[in-house]
């Protein structure tokens, strides 16, 4: 977010002394009048982001070096073993984050190849001609709108290995009805995934369904003209022309997943034992409920050099390929 | 999700607002008479503030901010409350703020913070030390003493739990003990006495012995903090153990009652007396829709079966399975919260409406809770109230964790044991042990912190 939002500030430098510039840029010149004016317009943007990004982002960093409670009169410098406490067993901290880290890992890696691949097929179809297509794409966004409490409590409900309409209705169809959806690995993963999937199925089509529209239809056309399948359709048009789309999606997709926490809080309760508690949900615990803000801040910057790195990768590994 | 402030509550109390308004204004003129010479005074203001509140509030017309959880059904009880005080007491006038319990925990120490706390609050108290120790709520000493309020009045062990540091901080409004509900249609069907549920480990197993040879699964055992947790840590009390040591430095929930403990309760699962694997909330479902016999609950759950029409069901206090009686309970203590700009007019009316709801809290009762006051709960009134009378017995060997701050950060670890063991089928005796070694740290951790 950050770097697309700097870089107007680059042609603003070179745009007074160039009025009679290149292409078209000289006849708007005069509008931008004073070299201010970028600023002024990037301003309501940017007070919000220096107040909740890169402020507090540069705050935690400090309080990540202190024994941080905010009511406390005493905030005593620790220096850097927030961070060592982390890689120190006998720390009180390290099981709860190399546990709570394990389990975001295992549910970025079963959720994100769903949450990439299902709405882009399900774009694909939204995205043909056919009767109420409007309607069905209305139908698969409408989860995405509703709040994670929502979700959450109408899925516990559903799933409830005892009394869950889920099993009730597996049962009247004659199939297992006792899976312990919630209370039993790996079924607890599996709902929540499941469930991930479902309430944010709309938002990637969306975006996939945007990307599908700049595909020019010229393309598709000289495919069936070279007698491609729609195998070759798909492998060969869409997904080259999806490709800044696609990285877009990976990567949020990646982030949201590494962020999960009201799923698992409100349908498993971190459960069966802690093995669905996330590294946000042991952060907020230890930050907002044991006022360990120091030792919280600290957690925050490893999951987010680690965040970095993978969207690194993400990155690197969709890259154009320059033959 | 239930708002005590909806209009519904004041409709039918409006006769006796108006009546008790018009009482009000007479009172007024008796006030003024002896009001108005000390209030002239500028020095005299203090001096209502020594008295603790306990001789009323003559200054002028103060707006007091009360802050609490009461989301459930609790709410209205809370909020009819505040409406007969506020009409009895026309200088003060009382709004009540009702949010969810966790935003309230966060809330009020960021309120207090900001100079923008209540004047009044709610907590449970096993809050009250952490939050004395961060200085979000104020001593209440002068309070106690000014209100004659002694250990006398009220139950010792809320009582006591309210001092920190040799300092009181809550003076308590009632507790919630957990309590022993049972299904009559179920037990019958079980071929039990409906009028006579087990009151000993041997009369309990055999219960559940006799219902489960007739296809009743009869305790359905809960591996979530509600209300499993407060069951295990009963039954650890009842095997003559606790949870921490008195000064909190150590945990002694893996010594042998506490094994004890959690083994029993996870018995119920592998004996076959309760359903494996199940969700939050489904052992009272269960209970609700016939399918168990037996569930331990806290007094809450006495207006929740209520709602219940057709449903034949009684409550009994904890079966004594260990051999020493005691159950867990919650209590709501009242606090003030640290001011950053002390007005003594505040200061003094909050008093007065802490003593006030403290010498009524019948109607608190009623929503299902066990007065704290002595008066009180030996009310013909409450004992007229027979299911949170017959919870309120229990009132002598209730617990509560040790008054010291950060003792609820400890507390997940034996949450998450009891989960290990009862969902995922793990020895009680590792469980408890190695969450006792995560405790510890925390704990030691917190003692630094603290400089307790």
């Amino acid at each position: 977010m950050a770097v697309t939002v700097t870089q107007p500030q680059r042609p603003s430098s070179g745009a007074t002394p160039a009025p009679g510039g290149r292409r078209s840029r000289g006849r708007t010149a005069s509008v931008h009048g004073s070299r201010w004016t970028p600023y002024l317009f990037l301003a309501p943007f940017l007070v919000l982001f220096l107040t909740f990004v890169a402020v507090p982002g540069v705050f935690g960093i400090w309080i990540s070096l202190h024994d941080w409670d905010f009511l406390l009169p005493k905030k005593p410098f620790v220096g850097l073993q927030n961070y060592t406490d982390l890689l120190d067993s006998s720390s009180p901290q390290f099981q709860p984050f190399w546990n709570g880290m394990k389990a975001t890992a295992i549910f970025v890696v079963i959720s994100v190849p769903f949450l990439v691949t299902l709405p882009l097929l399900l774009a694909i179809l939204l995205g043909r001609r056919f009767p109420g297509r409007t309607f069905f794409r209305a139908v698969f966004f409408a989860p995405f709108v509703l709040g994670v409490a929502v979700v959450g409590l109408m899925w516990r409900y559903l799933l409830d290995p005892s009394f869950g309409m889920v099993n009730g209705m597996l049962g009247a169809l004659g199939l297992p009805d006792s899976t312990a959806w919630t209370t039993e690995q790996p079924w607890a993963w599996i709902s929540l995934a499941f469930v991930t999937v479902w309430w944010t199925i709309g938002f990637n089509a969306v975006i996939y369904l945007a990307g599908l529209a700049d595909i020019p239809v010229e393309q598709y056309e000289a495919a069936d003209i070279d007698g491609a399948s729609a195998w070759q359709k798909l492998r060969y048009v869409t997904l080259p022309g999806l490709r800044p789309v696609l990285i877009f999606v990976v990567i949020t997709t990646v982030l949201a997943s590494a962020n999960m926490f009201g799923q698992s809080y409100l349908i498993t309760k971190g459960g069966p034992g802690d093995s669905t508690r996330t590294a946000i949900m042991e952060i907020t615990d230890l930050g907002l409920s044991q006022y360990r803000m120091g030792q919280a801040s600290a957690m925050s910057y490893v999951l987010a050099v680690f965040l970095a790195l993978i969207a690194l990768v993400n990155f690197w590994l969709l890259r154009e390929k320059k033959s | 999700m239930t708002n005590s402030t909806s209009p519904l509550q004041a409709s039918p109390l409006s006769r006796r607002t108006v009546l008790s308004g018009a009482l009000g204004l007479a009172g007024i003129g008796a006030l003024a008479a002896c009001g108005s010479g000390s209030s002239g005074v500028p020095g005299q203001a203090p001096a209502v503030s020594a008295g603790g509140g306990a001789t009323g509030y003559t200054g002028p017309k103060v707006a007091l901010q009360f802050w609490n959880g009461f989301t459930g059904g609790d709410g209205p009880f809370m909020k009819r409350l505040v409406d007969q005080f506020n009409s009895e007491h026309p200088n003060i006038s009382v709004s009540m703020n009702t949010m969810q319990w966790a935003d309230y925990y966060a809330k009020l120490p960021a309120a207090v913070t900001a100079g923008k706390g209540p004047d009044i609050g709610i907590m449970h108290v096993d809050s009250v030390a952490t939050n004395a120790a961060r200085n979000v709520i104020q001593p209440l000493d002068d309070v106690a003493t000014a209100l004659k309020l002694s250990e006398a009045d009220f139950a010792p062990v809320p009582w006591k739990a309210g001092i920190y540091n040799g300092k009181r901080y809550s003076i308590p409004l009632d507790v919630h003990p957990l309590g022993f509900f049972y299904n009559k249609d179920v037990m019958e069907k079980g071929g039990l006495d409906p009028e006579k549920p087990p009151m000993t480990n041997d009369e309990y197993m055999a219960a559940l012995e006799k219902m489960k040879s007739k296809g009743i699964q009869g305790h359905w055992a809960t591996p979530f903090p509600f209300t499993g947790s407060m069951s295990v840590q009963s039954l650890i009390w009842q095997f003559g153990g606790n949870l921490f040591s008195d000064d909190a430095k150590q945990v002694l929930w893996a010594d042998e009652p506490g094994v004890k403990a959690l083994t029993w309760f996870q018995d119920l699962v592998t004996k076959g007396y309760s359903a494996g694997k199940i969700a939050q909330d489904a052992d009272i479902v269960a209970l609700q829709n016939g399918k168990t016999a037996f569930n331990w609950n806290g007094i809450w759950t006495i207006n929740t079966l209520k709602e219940k029409g057709d449903l034949k069901w009684g409550v009994a206090p904890l079966p004594n399975i260990g051999g020493t009686k005691a159950a867990w309970a919650g209590s709501h203590q009242f606090i003030l919260p640290t001011s950053r700009t002390p007005d003594q007019n505040k200061q003094t009316a909050a008093r007065v409406f802490l003593n006030w709801i403290s010498n009524k809290s019948i109607e608190w009762a009623k929503g299902g809770q066990v007065p704290a006051r002595n008066s009180v709960r030996e009310s013909a009134e409450f004992k007229a109230l027979k299911d949170q009378a017959t919870l309120a017995t229990q009132i002598d060997y209730l617990h509560f964790p040790p008054p010291v701050a950060g003792i609820g950060d400890a507390i997940p670890e034996f949450e998450k044991a009891l989960n290990a063991a009862i969902l995922g089928g793990q020895d009680p005796k590792t469980v408890l042990s190695d969450a006792a070694g995560r405790a510890t740290k925390i704990l030691e951790a917190n003692a630094k912190k603290y400089g307790g």
